[in-house]
């Protein structure tokens, strides 16, 4: 299997989905000429030109907007926001206007649009350009949300986004784009809530999105030395979320770690928390554990960020104080 | 600014299914402001009571697949398109046959087959959708125009300006009718914008064709709308239409109005666009009795149909949410 990086495989998605489909374009803010301030969108220009490359200006209400007006025509659009922080921007777009048309018609639209963005903390960007808002989104009847982790999800995920007839908010992480990992020679659909499980444990699930499951991972290691076998679970989609894979690993291990890199409270890790604590009450033999951000906005000097951030040693703590270590 | 000439060129015949259309929204607004008053609609209600003839000269100037959105005051934009008054009445009583099946309500009325992409409760949010929906057309080299209805309140919102400077600048199959009546619900012109008494200024900044429109004689809308939307859909770009009308009731059903002098109200019902093409038409009293004895029949007929229409059931509140 070969291997490609985060950003190549979002590049791979986007560009294969324009070549299979004339309805599918990208737009956003420096997408064209420059690839993306992420350089994610490098080289699709050249080859796509610029009516199916779009540069826009600076208007993240009309980035989405319009892409929820060409979607309702039945195109696929698929609008890149530079940063997940500029989002705000555009929720109302995505919460009054992508989520609900559908609804409020009474079943009559869809809205295959996908509003790819990225974000994320550890490169001392400030408050404004690092926060992981994707619980924001979570909590909107009418939308799809993606978070994928590694090449190979963010490459099936983004497919079957983009051929999605929902509204799908797809999260990348700034951290994740060099990251290799092996993909399937040929571009695999992954279907939209299905939980991964990425490595098989039998004492404690790490339950991890985003840059937080390879931090799981490394936790996970440091935990087999002292003994204790951990399962790691990717839920990769959110809306859907896998509630089954999620709750069926806890029964087994009998305790459960959340853990994001957004603020802990209020965060996406509260939810599974809840769904754990009902479905598997029976099974649990310690308090569930939450790892996230401190409640904070991120700081700019790096050893502030830092501190307000979630580290593998963080998930080693919490792994530990559910096995009483 | 660009200037339109009146051309007279509608026969009377054509003028004469343009005053049914007006009064069959005039008495369906009415008709739906008495039965909200009577407490048998739910939610709540915005009438266009006064602009009609906005909505029945732009739809009336649309071609058949042409696409719009529209506001919170919704009724006449939906009727004068073709929607059924019966399906508009249903909705306006959360029924199944309703144009949204009973999950919009007045404020979110809908006809994908008619290109009503949706009225929208939030202000200005429904003119990226036909900056985008006129971007397809143009990708996809179709014929169509999108339209955004909106009032003079949304000039003021970001969407607007982040919209028209879109549209302008990749000249996207688009025309924005801006329904002038000088009030963002309780608040005058003057008080929300510098440029209230010249609407039509707005989208010069954007460099977009801006045409000044009075919105209470539905033949000069008529030939603006019909100019405008050649222009978009030959792909030359999008138009901005000022259309001056006057809101003749109040903001919701219930509205006080306490902020609108006796004069200003006056005004308005002496712009009445009914009284003008009955004047233009010179219609005896007997020939447009028997045109509101039939819009009247309609409505009436309207109500009857909706008020035994069929409740959703409570379950299907989660039904619709994805597709």
């Amino acid at each position: 299997m070969p291997e490609i990086t985060y950003r190549e495989a979002v590049r791979d998605a986007l560009g294969s989905a324009m070549r299979k489909d004339d309805d599918v374009f990208i737009m956003g803010e420096d997408i064209a000429e420059m690839g993306g301030s992420m350089a994610v969108t490098q080289g699709l220009l050249e080859e796509f030109g610029p009516e199916r490359v779009r540069n826009t200006p600076i208007s993240e209400m009309a980035i989405v907007g319009a892409g929820i007006g060409a979607a309702m025509q039945g195109m696929r659009p698929v609008v890149e926001i530079m940063y997940e922080d500029f989002l705000t921007l555009s929720l109302e777009q995505i919460v009054n206007q992508a989520a609900k048309h559908r609804y409020m018609s009474g079943g009559q639209l869809k809205v295959p649009l996908t509003v790819r963005t990225q974000g994320g903390a550890g490169w001392s960007p400030g408050a404004q350009h690092a926060q992981q808002l994707e619980a924001w989104l979570v909590h909107v009847p009418g939308l799809k949300v993606a978070y994928p982790s590694t090449p190979e999800d963010v490459r099936g995920l983004l497919w079957t986004s983009i051929y999605d007839d929902n509204p799908v908010v797809f999260f990348e992480h700034r951290l994740l784009y060099p990251v290799k990992g092996e993909v399937p020679e040929k571009l695999e659909p992954i279907p939209l809530g299905k939980a991964r499980t990425i490595r098989e444990g039998s004492d404690v699930t790490v339950i991890a999105i985003g840059p937080l499951v390879h931090r799981a991972l490394d936790a996970a290691k440091q935990a087999e030395e002292d003994g204790i076998s951990v399962e790691v679970i990717d839920p990769r989609t959110l809306q859907p979320l896998d509630e089954d894979a999620l709750v069926e690993s806890v029964k087994k291990t009998n305790r459960a770690v959340v853990a994001h890199e957004a603020v802990t409270r209020m965060g996406f890790g509260a939810e599974v928390a809840a769904i754990l604590q009902y479905k598997a009450f029976d099974y649990l033999d310690a308090p569930i554990e939450r790892v996230g951000a401190k409640f904070a906005p991120l700081a700019f000097a790096p050893v502030m960020e830092q501190f307000i951030i979630p580290h593998a040693e963080d998930v080693l703590a919490a792994i530990k104080r559910t096995v009483g270590k | 600014m660009a200037k339109v000439e009146k051309k007279h060129a509608l026969s009377e015949e054509t003028l004469r299914d343009f005053l049914r259309d007006m009064l069959l929204i005039r008495r369906f607004e009415e008709h739906v402001e008495e039965r909200f008053r009577a407490g048998e609609l739910p939610g709540f209600l915005h009438v266009a009571i006064g602009q009609e003839a906005v909505a029945v000269g732009v739809c009336q100037a649309m071609e058949e697949d042409d696409v719009f959105a529209s506001t919170h005051r919704a009724h006449g934009h939906t009727l004068a398109r073709g929607t059924p008054p019966n399906a508009v009445m249903a909705e306006l009583y959360g029924k199944v046959e309703g144009c949204s099946r009973g999950y919009g309500g007045s404020m979110h009325l809908y006809d994908i087959e008619r290109g009503n992409f949706g009225a929208n409760a939030v202000i200005g949010g429904g003119l990226p959708h036909v900056t985008g929906a006129g971007l397809a057309f143009k990708l996809r080299d179709e014929p169509r125009v999108a339209i955004a209805f909106f009032g003079d309140g949304a000039t003021n919102i970001g969407t607007f300006h982040e919209s028209l400077n879109l549209a302008q600048l990749w000249k996207t199959k688009t025309v924005f009718v801006c329904e002038n009546n000088h009030w963002a619900e309780s608040t005058p012109g003057w008080q929300h914008s510098p440029v209230w008494d010249d609407m039509s200024k707005r989208a010069l900044a954007f460099d977009m064709r801006s045409v000044k429109v009075d919105g209470q004689d539905v033949e000069a809308v008529y030939e603006a709308a019909r100019e405008a939307l050649e222009h978009a859909r030959t792909g030359e770009g999008p138009v901005f239409l000022d259309v001056e009308t006057y809101r003749m009731h109040g903001h919701f059903i219930g509205d006080p109005q306490v902020y609108r002098t006796k004069e200003d109200r006056e005004e308005a019902a002496a712009n009445d666009p009914i009284v003008r093409l009955r004047e233009r038409l010179a219609l005896g009293d007997d020939e447009f009795q028997a045109f509101d004895d039939h819009a009247n029949e309609v409505v009436e007929a309207a109500l009857e149909f909706a008020k035994n229409g069929t409740d959703p059931e409570p379950e299907d509140a989660l039904k619709n949410v994805y597709a």
